[in-house]
């Protein structure tokens, strides 16, 4: 089994976000960086499918230099190989960032073969554009299906879970597949110190690939006005419990 | 007189409120637009009705057999296949998974750009719009520059209200698909197992510190199940060795989303927040008012959780007269 | 239902304590204690774990410490957890890697010993039994510490708070940031400011005293009121790995004892069923308090940053190492943490000096939390703290050079690697030198001066230029590396010649001052033990108390004029002592302080020959007749007028030459040229600070003399007390009533020869003094007898200890032990006074 698993280096804020001066940028003043997290939770569901089925997970990103970060990451956590396509710092759209990824997959493909499975999160947890994975399987005409709680490998291809509201959705994807991700299908693994100290002489490919701009330009961000946090306070002793109830059922849990 | 289409997520005839959301807001999109608002439905769905409650001028009934059922490739072509025949100036959907998901596929094979989830649209010949990022915690101001604008909108950013009653035309547009456009559809629909996880668990009654030993658990254990819950506990907890690590909810435990969490004499320990905050609803008990706990809770008790516990279990019981 | 109500901070306080860390919570449960109603603690971040480095703290004290103050408080510390049930002896273990750190090890054992904590020394088998799962291939041994602790610093936080609540009615502002704090907007004629009140975002509250105890943030609450606390925060990486089936089947937070791997700068600390890897190794990772975010905006909390897993990679591979079951643990979870540096490595305590009723309770860590919570609500309360002398921890110890950011960020990026390193008692700051530049320095470095810092001065402690004396007094290097460490021969050679010919030693880091005005002398009494009215020209060595009758100092006045008196102390004391005279003097303006150190500096001129060769520059009757001893001589020496001082620390006769500091260097030219032919030679410091003083059993402040000692006891007091008011008289009184319960005492080395039959070279200080049957020995008040200061005395040929013994073991000839580097020696008891020329005899001559 041969899997692709497309990642995003995101910064890792508290509860309150603060922006850039020129409003262009989150201020990683004093944040680290992660993996996002439906990607986190893709690449471990990735390893574990090799575990079992044996094969290799190539684990790309698009960013910037120091994205070097996650993939070294994702090679403590099982990752056996990497490349970087870099961005020079700047976010591109998302219809530039599919058309470089899709290259960037036609040449390992070219190189390495087909990939059986190519897996993206959900979206991503910073801009949240819910699209760049069914742009590049769009491009590289395999199907998709986004969502994804759940991958069992079958002879014919992949049974793919997909949690909605009212249960769970069965797909059957043939090889070659693409799926979106998403948290909860699992626990990601955190890296072994083992692992951790192997990450360092991972060898990560770079491919210098470029597309052009799309449609949608960002200005600013900023913050939402601030909800000023209240608590409701239910009681101060067992006298609370019909106010609880109350609540209960009101939430639908009851 | 140019045209905004309406996408409206359902599944198999079921509107969620999202869609009447997504008319709501195309009805006044479509106004500053000076456009037709006008409905999508994909498939045999009959939702003339609904979408004209909502104003819509025209539905246009997308067929196809291969769209009984949800799949995102069929969906996608489909709609593309429309769009492409009745030119809009814009189409929408509402900011769901699925929502977006037919919304990408769309875009992708119309090559135009798609702008998720925003909060309000200046239309004009490029769009301004906001729209959100990290879920919700930061905005983004945008511009989006197209012949048609594809856009959906945040899910629950406004109220779904009826208005502007039309009796809206049907359109029938019939889709050419192939077979291989069947690779996405929904093959199965399978009702959740019962024995639910932490993770998926709708209501997570958790202990820390202040519980005080592993029998102390046994009313937090009563409550959950009365609730059909699971119980979870803090580092100190699993540090103390009175509940096993799978218990643990936080940053080095697992991270849950129920829709309420009963949190109990925890603090709430930074790394033990990281694990609870995306829950839908937090309830702390904790005699300390100025608990992280409590202060970051919507709703809080200030009092002592051995006492408070199993009053509530024992007024559900009232209550359901067991 | 309702919602949180807003509360409103109260308009006054008695004390404000901002800070509800596990320092800022045992203050104010202290002060309870104490008996202080009406506090207030207030907190910017939630409760009970504001987000400060309380939060996420190891929590474990291994009490062992060469340092005095850091040891009994540490001690003090462990045992206030255990008091409150919430502490569990772990144990601990350092392992040693390397020869040089078993010695280091070995010293580690004469600290236990000298503070009566208990110790072993294990082989790497015997560290193996204590933990199974460690390499012992790796090892050679292990310092073994039964009583190291693991506590729950939150939760006896909390008790301290609640204890507070319910004693001293203490009010709680959690989530309420301090915005300003008020002071007077001039310093009043003491040079100080008083601070009046607390701004937060919830109110202003007026009040007597505040206290920070801000931890990191401490220096960046400091500036509100226009003032500093060193510090620096700091980072100190830790990961915590697992689970491991080992260590989740204790079933305990803490089954294994922790292990210091001090060569690699790393712990390992079972939590539960994960281990804790902490590391002091990395690069020393500085961060502005102004940049440390807040609760809301850190992904952690705002002292958890984000972890750079490129500064541990060495720290994991030597941890692999050391126990090979952590490569394959998942690291759960890993932190940046930050903690509080200070330049010196020393905690912040203490009044704050320019700032009347600021208290500062910072650089604190968890390990001496309560301790040092109660030695500033001593301070608060009696004036000093009681528990201990906290002189080293005394937030007034610090000049103006070493509070700038430059300073305490370099000595904070110079230091941290010695955290756990092998620090040298004697071993000297790479970075931050010449911070005052001394009038004579291009001469001193043109001779080869070694320069030793004292605080921002420098004093050059022998000259490389005087290395044919080592020849020529048939001197050598000593046997072992560590004695012979920041030591030459050399500074043996210049003690010799001086007592042969004469030498001469810049003093110039004196610090002087000047208190002038109607009332200066009644206030100088004041101040002093001895009495200061004495006639103009008479100068006074004196003990200064504190109000419990300890020493707060001992230094010189001097009747320099009807109306004025000067001030002489050592570096070490300089602002410690300038605070006390401020903090006490008269506001009314009958007093006028000066500091005039850089105005003068001074040259020590002792020897046989001395006379002779200042004789050749003055025309001044220099006989002990024409200058008295205990007198100064206003003269002119090379035609440069200067106060001549006969007075001696070193034993042979001779001056102190007070002179204006422009002209310095003519005198010190003049003096050179006219001793060429008495054998003078330009002496280093360590005949003045050490070999010298030691050889005549002269005290001093820090080591000898500390606020648990009283003159009685020093052997300092004189036969009459004075009629004048001073500060400490009556408990001096009553200290000479009761008469001394141990003496300060001289000892000397017997037999320096170690069990390999090297010689050892005894200096430093804290080794313990022990019975003939290794037993320590301790007074009724708990105080040990340990050596306070040890050095060679050359001209008596054995290494000479000083400290306090018991009076029936302070008769000249009683047989005792000391400890040095794990090993016993015996020592024999001199007596009270001088081991060298006991009558005094050079001195008079």
């Amino acid at each position: 089994m041969r899997v692709l698993v497309c990642v995003k280096r995101v910064p890792a804020p508290g509860a309150k976000i603060n922006v850039t001066g020129d409003g262009l940028a989150v201020d990683t003043t004093h944040l680290g960086f992660t993996t996002s997290p439906h990607e986190e939770c893709a690449l471990e569901e990735a390893v574990q499918i090799i575990e079992r089925e044996g094969g290799e997970v190539v684990v790309l990103t698009l960013g910037p230099a120091e994205a070097e970060e996650q993939l070294r990451y994702a090679a403590s956590v099982g990752g056996t190989g990497f490349v970087l396509i870099p961005n020079g710092g700047a976010d591109w759209d998302p219809q530039r960032t599919a058309s470089a990824i899709a290259d960037a997959i036609r040449a390992l493909e070219a190189d390495g073969g087909e990939f059986d499975l190519i897996m993206f999160g959900n979206e991503s947890a910073d801009a949240g554009g819910f699209q760049v994975g069914v742009r590049v399987a769009h491009k590289l005409g395999r199907p998709i299906v986004n969502g994804i709680k759940g991958i069992e490998v079958t002879p014919e291809g992949f049974t793919a879970h997909r949690a909605i509201d009212t249960g769970v959705e069965v797909y059957k994807l043939p090889k070659p597949a693409v799926m979106g991700v998403k948290e909860g299908i699992n626990l990601p693994r955190y890296p072994t110190m083992k692992g951790r100290l192997a990450s360092r002489k991972a060898e990560i490919a770079t491919m210098e690939l470029n597309a052009p701009a799309g449609g949608q330009a960002m200005l600013k961000l900023h913050r939402p006005p601030e909800q000023p946090s209240t608590t409701e306070i239910l009681g101060t002793g067992p006298e609370a419990a019909a106010a609880i109830v109350d609540l209960l059922d009101e939430l639908g849990v009851l | 007189m140019s045209i905004l289409l309406v996408v409206l997520e359902h599944d198999r005839g079921d509107l969620p409120v999202g869609s009447l959301e997504a008319l709501t807001v195309g009805r006044d999109l479509a106004a500053s637009m000076d456009a037709s608002l006008e409905a999508v439905v994909v498939g045999d769905a009959d939702l003339t009705a609904v979408a004209g409650e909502y104003g819509a001028t025209a539905v246009h009934q997308v067929t196809n057999e291969m769209l009984a059922d949800y799949g995102p490739d069929a969906w996608g072509e489909a709609v593309a296949q429309l769009v492409r025949s009745v030119a809009p100036a814009a189409v929408m959907a509402v900011g769901t998974d699925r929502g977006n998901e037919v919304m990408a596929q769309v875009a992708a094979r119309l090559d135009l750009p798609f702008v998720a989830n925003c909060l309000s649209v200046e239309a004009g010949d490029t769009w301004s719009m906001t729209r959100v990022q990290w879920g919700g915690s930061l905005l983004e101001d945008s511009t989006l520059t197209a012949d048609t604008k594809l856009v959906s909108f945040a899910h629950h950013a406004i109220e779904a209200a009826p208005g502007g009653a039309a009796s809206p035309t049907v359109k029938t547009f019939e889709a050419d698909l192939d077979h291989s456009y069947t690779a996405t559809m929904i093959t199965d629909r399978v009702v959740l197992a019962s024995g639910v996880t932490l993770s998926t668990a709708p209501v997570v009654v958790s202990g820390g510190r202040g519980v005080g030993s592993e029998d102390a658990f046994a009313p937090l254990e009563e409550l959950a199940e009365l609730l059909g819950g699971r119980v979870g506990c803090s580092r100190a907890v699993t540090n103390n060795g009175w509940r096993p690590h799978s218990d643990q909810v936080g940053q080095t435990g697992t991270r849950i989303a129920p829709e309420i969490y009963i949190a109990c004499g925890i603090s709430g320990a930074i790394q033990h927040w990281v694990g609870a905050m995306a829950s839908k609803n937090i309830l702390a008990i904790n005699t300390d008012s100025d608990a992280n706990m409590v202060t970051k809770a919507g709703y809080a008790v200030i009092a002592d959780l051995h006492e408070v516990v199993p009053a509530i279990s024992a007024e559900i019981r009232r209550r359901r007269g067991q | 239902m309702s919602d949180v109500p807003t509360p409103t901070v109260p308009e006054t306080a008695t004390c404000v304590v901002i800070g509800a860390g596990i320092v800022g919570n045992c203050v104010v449960g202290h002060l309870a204690r104490l008996g202080w109603k009406d506090l207030v603690l207030v907190e910017k971040g939630p409760l009970p774990n504001p987000g400060g480095s309380t939060g996420h703290a190891s929590n474990f004290i291994f009490p062992v410490d060469h340092n005095k103050e850091m040891a009994l408080l540490g001690e003090q510390s462990a045992d206030q957890y255990r008091d409150l049930g919430l502490s569990v002896d772990s144990g601990g273990i350092e392992v040693a890697r390397t020869q040089e750190r078993m010695d280091e090890l070995d010293r580690r054992m004469t600290s236990a010993k000298a503070w009566g904590i208990e110790a072993h020394m294990l082989t790497p088998a015997e560290v193996k039994e204590l933990v199974p799962f460690i390499n012992e291939d790796v090892i050679l041994g292990g310092f073994y510490c039964p009583t190291v602790s693991v506590v729950d610093s939150l939760e006896t936080g909390t008790t301290m708070r609640r204890e507070a609540i319910e004693k001293a009615d203490l009010k709680v502002f959690a989530n309420t940031e301090v915005l300003d704090i008020v002071t007077d907007d001039t310093p009043r004629p003491n040079g100080r400011r008083k601070a009046k009140a607390v701004v937060t975002d919830k109110g202003t509250i007026e009040a007597e005293h505040i206290v920070i105890a801000c931890g990191v943030w401490s220096n960046r609450i400091a500036y509100m009121a226009d003032t500093y606390i060193p510090l620096v925060p700091t980072v100190h990486q830790m990961a915590d790995v697992g689970p491991m089936d080992i260590l989740a089947e204790t079933n305990n937070e803490i089954g294994y004892p922790i292990v210091r791997d001090m060569d690699t700068f790393c712990y390992e600390r079972q939590s539960a069923g994960s281990m804790e890897v902490g590391s002091y190794g990395h690069r020393a990772i500085l961060h502005h308090p102004d940049t440390i975010p807040s609760n809301a905006e850190a992904a952690l909390s705002p002292t958890e940053f984000p972890f750079t897993p490129e500064d541990f990679d060495d720290q994991m591979e030597t941890a692999i190492e050391l126990m090979d079951m952590l490569g394959d643990a998942e690291i759960k979870y890993a932190i940046n943490g930050l903690l509080s540096i200070t330049p010196d490595g020393m905690p912040c305590l203490g009044e704050i000096p320019d700032v009347e009723n600021l208290w500062s309770a910072a650089a604190v860590w968890v390990k001496e939390g309560p301790g040092m919570g109660q030695v500033v609500a001593e301070w608060m309360h009696y004036g000093y703290p009681r528990v201990i002398d906290a002189h080293g921890a005394d937030v007034a110890r610090f000049y103006d050079e070493e509070k700038s950011d430059e300073h305490i960020w370099a000595r904070a990026d110079e230091s941290f690697i010695k955290t756990y390193g092998i620090v040298h008692p004697s071993e000297q700051w790479a970075g931050r030198r010449h911070l005052v530049e001394s009038p004579y320095r291009s001469r001193q470095e043109e001779l080869g001066a070694a320069f030793y810092q004292a605080r921002v001065w420098e004093r050059p402690q022998w000259y490389d230029t005087n290395a044919d004396l080592v020849e020529r007094y048939l001197l050598s290097e000593r046997e072992v590396e560590w004695d012979n460490r920041w030591w030459s021969p050399i500074t043996v050679g210049e003690h010799l010649n001086l007592r042969e010919n004469c030498g001469m030693i810049d003093l110039s880091a004196f610090q002087i001052y000047e208190i002038e005005g109607p009332g200066a002398v009644e206030f100088a009494d004041y101040l002093a033990v001895n009495k200061i009215d004495v006639p103009v020209g008479r100068s006074v060595y004196t003990p200064w108390l504190n109000h419990e009758g300890g020493f707060h100092s001992d230094l010189t006045m001097m009747r320099v004029g009807e109306e004025t008196v000067r001030i002489v102390t050592g570096v070490f004391d300089g602002g410690r002592d300038e605070f006390w005279v401020r903090k006490h003097m008269p506001n009314d303006g009958s007093v006028t302080f000066r500091n005039i150190t850089m105005e003068i500096s001074t040259l020590g001129l002792w020897g046989p020959n001395a006379a002779t060769v200042l004789g050749k520059l003055t025309d001044h009757d220099l006989s002990q007749e024409g200058s008295p001893y205990g007198s100064y001589l206003d003269a002119t020496v090379a035609g440069v007028p200067v106060k001549l001082f006969r007075i001696s620390y070193v034993g042979d006769a001779g001056w102190e030459i007070y002179l204006p500091w422009d002209k310095a260097t003519i005198v010190w030219d003049a003096i050179v040229e006219a001793g060429a032919d008495h054998g003078l030679r330009v002496t280093g410091g360590g005949v003045y600070s050490l070999s010298g003083r030691i050889e005549k059993g002269y005290r001093l402040m820090g080591a000898e003399l500390e606020s648990e000692y009283n003159p009685v006891e020093a052997g300092l007091a004189r036969p009459k007390v004075k009629s004048a008011e001073f500060i400490g008289k009556e408990a001096y009184l009553a200290a000479r009533e009761a008469g001394a319960e141990v003496r300060c005492v001289s000892l000397t080395v017997e037999d320096n020869t170690d069990s390999q039959g090297r010689k050892r070279w005894m200096f430093g200080g804290n080794e313990p003094i022990l019975d003939m049957d290794g037993n320590r020995i301790v007074d009724s008040h708990g105080r040990a007898s340990r050596v306070t200061t040890a050095g060679y005395g050359p001209s008596v040929g054995k290494v000479i200890c000083m400290g306090y013994v018991p009076n029936e073991l302070a008769e000249p000839g009683t047989d005792l032990q000391i400890m040095y580097m794990n090993e016993l020696y015996p020592v024999k008891v001199v007596g009270s006074g001088a081991t060298f020329d006991p009558d005094d005899s050079r001195m008079k001559s």
